[in-house]
């Protein structure tokens, strides 16, 4: 099922993330420049281009692990110019990272329940004595969170420290962690790096089943022509931290500015 | 002034703030008639020479963390091995003897070090290295104590003990000025001079720095790690001596020695723990700020508040640093380091 | 329905410790604390022979030096462990912290004697939970190496406080206390049986909490903010809460130890009694009894009251005749050269060791 079928389009929704002229610098290097473009609901959108892009710091423009230096990024209508990532959390936006920012520490189960936080209300004194409230909470949360294990395939892992999981598992994992926030907005960076083709036929069958479940918009960074192509309702390209190409995957496909970046101009 | 200068102190105003209250700190005994010209010249004067050899400490720091990434929590039990070793030794052999004894075992203990500590441990992050130096620092000083004996002991320099009196004319009484500390402040100042021109301008010192900056690729272009390891660590050790000489010869031999040569861990912080010059200048900083707090701070605190006994020197130092990092965590002349994801 | 058993064997009969049968019907039950009945059976044995039959057979002197340190310090040790091993903050200032906790203690029993001990312990620990909150804040903005220097400020200027400010010290002479046997709702806690069964009693509740927050949303913000913070902060672990409740409910344990440190194992102490070598100390008890692991703190602790006894025994056993100094000096010497041993081959510690001997119980008597 190809993602320009009729009846995905017609689900998708206002604009819900705005960034409007956004710029970046880290000293003297310009990661990004005047980028503009929006993300309608739950849409699936796509972010390419050749490594060295700017796509992750796009990204962590996004959830406010950085600033922009100029312009400004709107969600759900409200402007902020500086952002806190725990503020985007609240917000409603999760991601996963490129390098499986996972905690080694700790095991699938409660990787997958540290996305919980933000909803766990108990105190100090009710945790300690595990009494009433924190572990009724618990029970809760833990329901929450096995749904999502069930979903991903991943049940006999559950008590696994996660270092010892496979590449692809871990993946899933750092997924999982991000859907435990229950988003409205879904950051993925390069989820299919690293896969063999029946993973990576998972891992899609997953996303669109987020996004068709729960109508989680999504956007993702991937290189992975094809499932850019099969999946995305519309894709951003960026190139030197420049925007050359936005539109539907067979616009974008066809863009002479978007085939030189990435074959290269010959001279 | 300018007014790219003013945007400048507004954007760091954390940092003028701190300087500013340092400042004024300085300033206040003389400015509200508490101390005499002469005696703040003294108390300052005293300060910097203190300073330098808080430098030369923290120089040793800044030499092992630049060329092993290693926090040498351990310094201040060197200082005290080095010490006790010369000091032991020279109640059987003139003391430049014992000195250099001293020295050959500071050197071997640099190569137990890299051999038993430094290469075991080379993957681990930095917090288990730091660790480690701390159950090195605790060895060290349990072993130095259990071989050469825990009294307090006697280093005999063979400098002048009196003090020396200078510009009676001028200010009342004269400042008063300790022949042993100004020479051991000028022997101490040359060392750090050349430690730090031997770092900046020599083929090996840019091999040590190549090392701290990446130590892959210092090894991809041939750079023995190991051997520069040792080298540094017998440098260290060898600045550990000198300072325990020092120290040793003005306040006795003993186990708090190791405390006092621990502050130059904040210093070496305060100057930003990869920069030479920042080394000096915190060193010089904490020399002086310390000798105020201790002199006129607690002055002032047992005028005010009724608390005797002094004893600031013990934490000023920490605090100070403290307060530092809280405005500036990369410290004098360090470098920023940023997160990426 | 979650089975967490593993699949079973025809010869099984012979294996003792195994969860096999056991099936957990309802997370509740998957939750538990000790979800293999041969634990919660083994506990149960474990906790009644600490409190019936310990104090029938082990001797005053036992009691005194042996084991009595030991519950003490595991209580120091599982606070300093919250903050180092499971929020991944370096501290060198442990010690300070029980002092105060030590030093407002002797000040309340001393203005307001008709407190009741317990509540002048829950105090005290509060107390050294506010100081450790100031302490603890530079750690929003400096992490690791620097955060150690941090620390040791706060441990020297507690040194100097202890000793200089008469608020701290009720204007005893440089800070050296004395303190008169606890009286606890008429049970007067002077022989060393009382002070064991008054310790172990407060032991078994802090290990419990211990071990209920660390199992809980709060002790996972601190795992996730020990093993990579800024993703923490991205899934909306705020590192203020983490990083400031760590400290405060390490401070707290460390607090109320040093007040049952002074009163119960000491009876009267000086500032030094809770220097920064009793600070090093503490954090090399943790490293080698394990870094983020309950058990470890027992195991760290068990290890540090043990050392001294072998170190008095075995040299006379050999024949050898050893200064207290000199044991001393080689206590410092065994107890440094076993840090870096264990960082080198086992950084979880003696937990680690434990738990592979536990997973090589699971299938004994079979190799593999």
């Amino acid at each position: 099922m190809s993602a320009s079928d009729v009846s995905r389009t017609g689900q998708i929704g206002n604009v819900l993330l705005q960034v409007e002229h956004a710029s970046l610098t880290f000293g003297g290097v310009k990661a990004l420049t005047d980028i503009c473009f929006d993300v309608r609901e739950r849409e699936i959108r796509a972010i390419i281009g050749p490594n060295g892009a700017g796509k992750s710091s796009l990204l962590n423009l996004i959830n406010g692990v950085y600033t922009p230096v100029a312009g400004t990024i709107s969600y759900r209508g409200q402007v902020r110019k500086r952002m806190h990532p725990v503020d985007a959390a609240r917000m409603g936006i999760a991601r996963t990272f490129q390098s499986l920012a996972l905690f080694k520490g700790m095991s699938v189960l409660d990787n997958i329940m540290t996305g919980r936080t933000l909803r766990m209300r108990s105190g100090l004194l009710a945790q300690a004595l595990r009494i009433g409230p924190a572990a009724r909470e618990e029970i809760e949360h833990r329901k929450v969170v096995e749904g999502i294990i069930d979903f991903l395939e991943i049940q006999p892992y559950r008590r696994q420290p996660v270092g010892m999981l496979p590449y692809g598992l871990q993946k899933r994992v750092d997924l999982g962690r991000a859907l435990a926030l229950e988003p409205q907005l879904l950051l993925l960076d390069e989820p299919m790096a690293g896969m063999n083709l029946e993973e990576k036929q998972d891992m899609c069958r997953f996303i669109l089943d987020v996004n068709d479940e729960f109508g989680t918009t999504i956007v993702l960074i991937e290189h992975d022509m094809g499932v850019v192509m099969d999946i995305s309702d519309r894709v951003v390209v960026l190139d030197y931290g420049r925007k050359i190409g936005d539109g539907t995957p067979n616009e974008v496909h066809a863009n002479r500015d978007v085939i030189n970046a990435y074959l290269g101009i010959a001279h | 002034m300018s007014s790219a200068i003013v945007a400048r102190l507004r954007q760091h105003w954390p940092v003028v703030l701190l300087a500013t209250l340092l400042a004024a700190g300085l300033a206040a005994p003389l400015a509200t008639g508490v101390a005499t010209t002469g005696f703040f010249l003294e108390v300052l004067l005293g300060g910097l020479m203190a300073g330098v050899l808080y430098s030369l400490v923290a120089l040793g720091f800044v030499l092992i963390y630049k060329a092993s990434g290693v926090f040498n929590f351990a310094q201040g039990a060197m200082v005290l091995f080095a010490a006790l070793a010369t000091a032991r030794l020279a109640e059987h052999m003139p003391l430049a003897l014992a000195a250099a004894l001293a020295l050959l075992l500071m050197i071997g203990f640099a190569v137990i070090v890299e051999r038993l500590v430094l290469r075991p441990l080379v993957n681990q992050s930095a917090v288990a290295l730091l660790m480690a130096t701390l159950g090195i620092s605790t060895f060290l000083e349990g072993f130095g104590q259990a071989v050469w004996g825990n009294d307090i002991y006697r280093i005999d320099l063979g400098l002048p003990k009196e003090p020396m009196i200078v510009g009676a004319q001028r200010f009342a009484g004269g400042i008063l000025i300790s022949r042993e500390d100004l020479a051991a402040a000028i022997v101490v100042g040359a060392l750090v001079l050349v430690l730090g021109l031997f770092f900046q301008k020599t083929a090996t010192g840019r091999a040590l720095r190549a090392v701290a900056d990446d130590h892959l690729a210092a090894q991809a272009i041939g750079i023995p790690l190991n051997r520069i390891w040792v080298i540094v660590w017998s440098v260290a050790g060898f600045v550990a001596l000198i300072a325990g000489l020092v120290w040793g010869s003005k306040l006795g031999v003993q186990f708090s020695l190791s405390q006092v040569a621990l502050k130059g861990l904040p210093v070496a912080i305060l100057g930003g723990l990869t920069s030479v010059p920042g080394a000096i200048l915190g060193g010089l900083i904490i020399g002086v700020g310390e000798k105020f707090a201790e002199v006129f701070l607690g002055q002032a605190l047992a005028r005010w508040f009724h608390l005797e006994g002094g004893g600031i020197e013990q934490w000023f130092a920490y605090v100070l640093v403290l307060a530092f990092l809280l405005v500036r965590p990369e410290g004098l002349f360090g470098e920023r380091h940023i997160d990426r994801v | 329905m979650n089975a967490t058993s593993t699949a079973s064997d025809a010869s099984g009969a012979l294996m003792l410790y195994r969860e096999n049968g056991q099936f957990k019907t309802s997370y509740a039950a998957d939750q538990q604390l000790l979800p293999i009945a041969q634990d919660r059976w083994f506990m149960v044995a474990l906790i009644a022979f600490c409190f019936f039959a310990v104090p029938l057979i082990a001797s005053d002197y036992v009691l005194r030096a042996l084991v009595i340190p030991f519950l003490i310090l595991t209580i120091a040790a599982i606070g300093l462990n919250i903050l180092v091993g499971y929020c991944g903050q370096i501290s060198l200032g442990s010690a300070g912290f029980m002092g105060v906790g030590a030093y407002v203690a002797y000040n309340l029993t001393v203005r307001v004697p008709q407190l009741n001990f317990l509540v002048v312990l829950l105090l005290s620990g509060g107390s050294a939970a506010l100081v450790g909150i100031a302490f603890g804040t530079p750690s929003l903005r400096i992490k690791g190496l620097y955060l150690a220097v941090a620390t040791l400020a706060a441990q020297f200027f507690l040194d100097w406080a202890f000793a200089r400010l008469p608020w701290f010290t009720a204007d005893s002479p440089s800070g050296s206390v004395s303190t008169n046997p606890i009286e606890l709702l008429g049970w007067r806690v002077e022989r060393p049986v009382d002070k064991y069964l008054l310790v172990l009693g407060l032991l078994c509740l802090l290990t419990l909490a211990g071990k209920n927050l660390s199992r809980s949303h709060i002790g996972r913000s601190w795992m996730a903010t020990r093993d990579m913070d800024v993703a923490a902060e991205v899934i909306g672990v705020r590192p203020i809460v983490a990083k400031l409740s760590a400290f405060a409910v390490s401070s707290f344990y460390a607090g109320v130890a040093g007040a049952l440190w002074g009163f119960i194992h000491l009876g009267s102490w000086e500032p030094a009694a809770f220097s920064v070598t009793m600070s090093l100390n503490l954090l090399f008890m943790i490293i080698i009894g394990g870094l983020g692991s309950m058990v470890g703190s027992f195991f760290g602790a068990a290890f540090f009251v043990l050392l001294p006894l072998l170190l008095n025994r075995i040299p006379g056993m050999l024949g050898i005749d050893l200064s207290t100094a000199m044991k001393s000096h080689m206590e410092a010497m065994i107890f440094g050269g076993l840090i870096v041993i264990f960082l080198a081959i086992e950084p979880h510690g003696l937990a680690r060791l434990w738990a592979i001997g536990k997973e090589k119980l699971r299938i004994w008597p079979f190799p593999h």
